[in-house]
């Protein structure tokens, strides 16, 4: 079963970009041949770490998103785990996430079209109290 | 006693004001009074409200560093409800958020003095 994931990892400072750069290509030909494939790749660059992992301070952040079996998502770790230049890395489960956020986001869209509705029908019988209103609304433009 | 804390006709599931430690940054406005019998006490209790509610931030992603770090102390804890205002649900998932932030050296476990 294909789920969405995200793997984060980090990279010791001192690597060279093109060995960074050959480090990812390996990673993501390991993924599309899987069976899995990448939704997003970024490099978040350097960034000071919180403390100390393997004697450095600093790191080079990469953030994967990808489509994957957990069977695979386990693969990438071991080899993640088994990389020299890799220090650290975490892989999280994004489609429940995603699935929570998304049902709320609906029922949100939903509540407005509701409020939507009342407003619009107080706005129409209202015409009276409107005509003053923007008197003073005109000025503070103004001002 | 208590009544540093809390005004006498104030009920007793009042929480505490937090004084102490770092104050987090997720505490909005809207002041209060404190309860209607606090005599001429000029002492004013925060409505505390869940960031996470009012600003309608639905995920809490281990990647946004600056969100997590106001709720944590300056010792890299966990910052708790009580002190916040951050809802049940809400502090769940930043707690899990936070955890996975440490992992990943985003945020310290603890911080050096």
């Amino acid at each position: 079963m294909q789920r969405t994931y995200e793997v984060m990892f980090i990279v010791r400072p001192d690597i060279l970009d093109e060995d960074l750069d050959k480090l990812i290509a390996g990673l993501e030909a390991n993924i599309t041949q899987g069976g899995g494939s990448i939704k997003s790749l970024e490099k978040l660059g350097r960034r000071k770490l919180a403390y100390t992992v393997k004697k450095f301070n600093d790191g080079n952040y990469v953030l994967l998103t990808i489509l994957a079996d957990g069977s695979l998502v386990g693969e990438i770790e071991r080899r993640l785990r088994v990389s020299e230049p890799v220090i650290k890395f975490i892989s999280v489960r994004m489609d429940e996430e995603e699935k929570r956020v998304a049902k709320i986001k609906a029922i949100r869209a939903t509540r407005k079209k509701l409020s939507a509705q009342p407003a619009a029908a107080a706005a129409a019988p209202a015409p009276v109290e409107a005509a003053p209103a923007p008197a003073p609304a005109a000025e503070a433009a103004s001002a | 006693m208590a009544d540093e804390t809390s005004t006498p006709s104030a009920p007793s599931t009042s929480r505490p004001e937090g004084s102490g430690s770092s104050g987090p940054g997720g505490r909005p406005p809207a002041g209060r009074p404190s309860g209607p019998g606090g005599g001429g006490r000029k002492f004013f209790r925060r409505k505390k409200v869940c960031k996470f509610c009012v600003e309608k931030i639905d995920a809490i992603h281990y990647r946004d560093v600056r969100l997590l770090q106001q709720f944590v102390a300056e010792r890299g804890k966990i910052v708790p409800r009580r002190l916040t205002g951050v809802c049940t649900t809400h502090q769940r998932g930043l707690a899990r958020a936070i955890k996975q932030a440490r992992n990943i050296a985003l945020l310290p476990f603890a911080a050096r003095y």
